[in-house]
């Protein structure tokens, strides 16, 4: 064997493997963790089943309602059976879907924000500021999530006009839903942040960038705030998780998004009716919220193992 | 320990104010409750107008809140066209006002509803905490076996489910399913059967289903804290010690070992006291069981200000208050914390 061909540049420096960088490592350990690629690749589905779908089904078909079908059993040609209007079913799980995961997504990055914005003002300065923010976090904590999102619900139902993007129209009340959402739960990600910067702030590196003038919202953002990503990654991911959850509560109570626009949560709103004659109504819909949150709570834990194996819960 | 109260509770009186107006600036725009005052038939101007003014609804915001807070007692109010007295004492002196819907005072409707929830609370608790320490035990003893793995299975599973998903299939499966298989099946709602009357065995029947869904999604969490934290015990100096002076293996664990590793499950039972509640709502709505979480759903559809934010003020005010004493029982129990 030729060796010159092997190792062709011959010295011992060149033969170490390159450092793996944090997002490499990262991934090395993600894809160890059995249950997140499971969840990764369930959630892959799931994700296929809504956009992808929507190429075999039109959101007009979703929302065509026909009383003379009214509650069939799946068959052949409705597979997932039809609603108390004659709706088709499949079709409204895969448009609902889409609107879950996109209320899912946007309320996560609403949490994010606000949870970036009030923890890191509150580690950062702390003094009267943190004083401030943290009763105010607290008083947040304090409140049922369900209580304090249903007085909201109800405080914007009926005030928020249609929305029209890209040619098709979203009920107002989805964007409603979103804000409700992430403004009730980043009170821990705001502690998490506040947390991480109490400590950050102390460093060379900070004391480094004030003196040489950096301005303070860059030293916030720019410095400290890359530092805390991996637990913000976490509480994200869970954050998405927990937003599908609460868009179903919300919308099973009949306070949430309105019809026609379909989600898994108004899906099932009503459907308790049908309880004894049509168990479709429910199981469908009910099934992929839960299908679509366990696989994202599975790629969390995993993430938290991979970005920060001190936090691993052994 | 003192000190420590009592800072506690006066950090306790910012975060409630805070509470409290955001609550009330929501709770006074989630409807007018007037305009259906008249029942089937449509409310008169007039009328509306001189209902508006007796029930305060025409002042400013601002003073409103101070009326809600302090009462009015202390100034004149427009009654039919009459300036008298003010009736109302505010919350700081126990008033939570009249509402609007029923016309009875706000804490005889909550108080009559409150050992309902209460009901399906503690019962649904005390699973929590049976089922959820020994799996936990269970899973950590038995890292990575076959069970431990369909217990970590199945407790993520409990983690994600809506708890109105686990209780339309425990309805579909034990009320529909046996029914329709001839088999002695489950009431699905109320709390008992009007033809055989409130006996405490038909309420236990009853109990059955809305108890099971609130237990399931909290168990998960409570089996996964404890495995851990078992699991941190189990390898710490002090377990080898017994173990290696020869104690039999149950002693170490029960005794040495459990002492330690169920101490957190306080801190858990402090911070699981809004989830509980929220299941309540949820389980209580769908169960037609009467209690706070079914008659703050009522009221928030009928846009009953005083109602709402006497059940939500209350709430905030257990949590905070149950996590002092959980803070505080965890303090007495771990000589390790030390309060200052």
């Amino acid at each position: 064997m030729d060796l010159e061909k092997t190792f062709p540049e011959g010295s011992a420096e060149d033969l170490e493997a390159p450092p793996l960088s944090l997002s490499k490592m990262a991934w090395m350990r993600f894809r160890r963790h059995k249950m997140a690629m499971f969840g990764a690749s369930l959630l892959l589905f799931l994700l296929l089943f809504s956009f992808a779908g929507a190429l075999f089904f039109s959101e007009g078909y979703a929302n065509y309602t026909n009383t003379d079908i009214r509650l069939t059993s799946p068959n052949s040609a409705h597979p997932f059976g039809t609603d108390p209007i004659g709706r088709d079913i499949l079709a409204r799980t895969i448009y609902g879907g889409q609107i879950s995961v996109i209320i899912g997504l946007s309320a996560a990055f609403v949490m994010v924000f606000v949870g970036i914005f009030v923890g890191s003002i509150s580690g950062y300065f702390g003094g009267w500021i943190d004083a401030v923010l943290m009763r105010i976090t607290e008083a947040f904590i304090s409140i049922p999530r369900i209580f304090l999102v249903l007085v909201m619900a109800k405080f914007f139902s009926n005030k928020v006009p249609d929305i029209t993007i890209y040619g098709s129209t979203f009920s107002g009340s989805v964007v409603v839903i979103i804000l409700i959402i992430g403004l009730t739960s980043w009170m821990s990600l705001a502690r998490i942040v506040r947390a991480e910067f109490l400590s950050l702030k102390e460093n060379e590196f900070v004391v480094a960038a004030r003196s040489t003038g950096t301005p303070t919202w860059q030293i916030i953002f720019g410095h400290i705030l890359p530092n805390t990503i991996a637990p913000i990654i976490v509480a994200a991911t869970l954050g998405v998780a927990s937003a599908i959850i609460g868009e179903s509560y919300i919308s099973f109570l009949g306070l949430g998004v309105q019809p026609p626009t379909a989600t898994w949560g108004n899906m099932l709103d009503g459907a308790y009716q049908y309880i004894q004659t049509a168990p479709w109504l429910w199981i469908f819909p009910g099934g992929l919220i839960l299908l679509t949150v366990l696989s994202i709570n599975f790629v969390g834990d995993g993430l938290r193992d991979a970005l920060d194996p001190r936090s691993r819960l052994i | 320990m003192g000190r420590y109260i009592t800072k506690r509770l006066l950090q306790a009186i910012p975060t409630m104010f805070i509470i409290s107006l955001v609550l009330f600036v929501l709770t006074q725009n989630i409807g007018d409750p007037v305009t259906t005052m008249g029942g089937r038939d449509p409310i008169r101007p007039d009328d509306y107008e001189r209902l508006r003014t007796e029930l305060g609804l025409d002042q400013p915001i601002y003073l409103q809140y101070v009326y809600w807070m302090i009462g009015n007692d202390w100034t004149k109010v427009d009654v039919g066209g009459k300036e008298i007295l003010g009736t109302r004492k505010g919350i700081l002196r126990g008033d939570f006002g009249t509402s609007l819907m029923d016309r009875v005072p706000v804490m005889e409707l909550v108080w009559s509803r409150v050992p309902n929830t209460l009901l399906l609370m503690i019962p649904a608790q005390i699973i929590i905490i049976l089922f959820g320490v020994s799996i936990g035990i269970y899973s950590a003893l038995k890292q990575y076996s076959l069970m431990d793995n369909i217990l970590t299975a199945g407790s993520f599973i409990g983690l994600s489910m809506p708890v109105f998903f686990i209780s339309l299939i425990l309805i579909y499966v034990f009320s529909v399913l046996f029914q329709h298989w001839g088999l002695p099946h489950l009431p699905a709602v109320g709390m008992f059967e009007p033809a055989v009357g409130k006996t405490p065995l038909q309420v236990a029947i009853h109990m059955i289903m809305p108890v099971t869904s609130i237990a399931f999604i909290s168990i998960a969490s409570y089996s996964r804290f404890m495995r851990s934290s078992m699991l941190n015990i189990m390898n710490q100096d002090y377990i080898r010690t017994a173990k290696a002076k020869g104690l039999e293996k149950t002693y170490v664990i029960l005794v040495h070992a459990l002492k330690n590793a169920a101490l957190p499950i306080v801190t858990l039972m402090g911070m699981d006291l809004p989830l509980l509640l929220a299941g309540a709502v949820v389980t209580e709505s769908i169960f037609g069981w009467p209690g706070m979480g079914r008659l703050f759903l009522d009221h928030l559809e009928g846009s009953d200000g005083p109602v709402v934010m006497a059940i939500v003020i209350l709430v905030a005010l257990a949590v905070i208050l149950f996590q002092i004493l959980t803070d505080l029982i965890y303090a007495l129990l771990d000589p390790r914390i030390r309060m200052d």
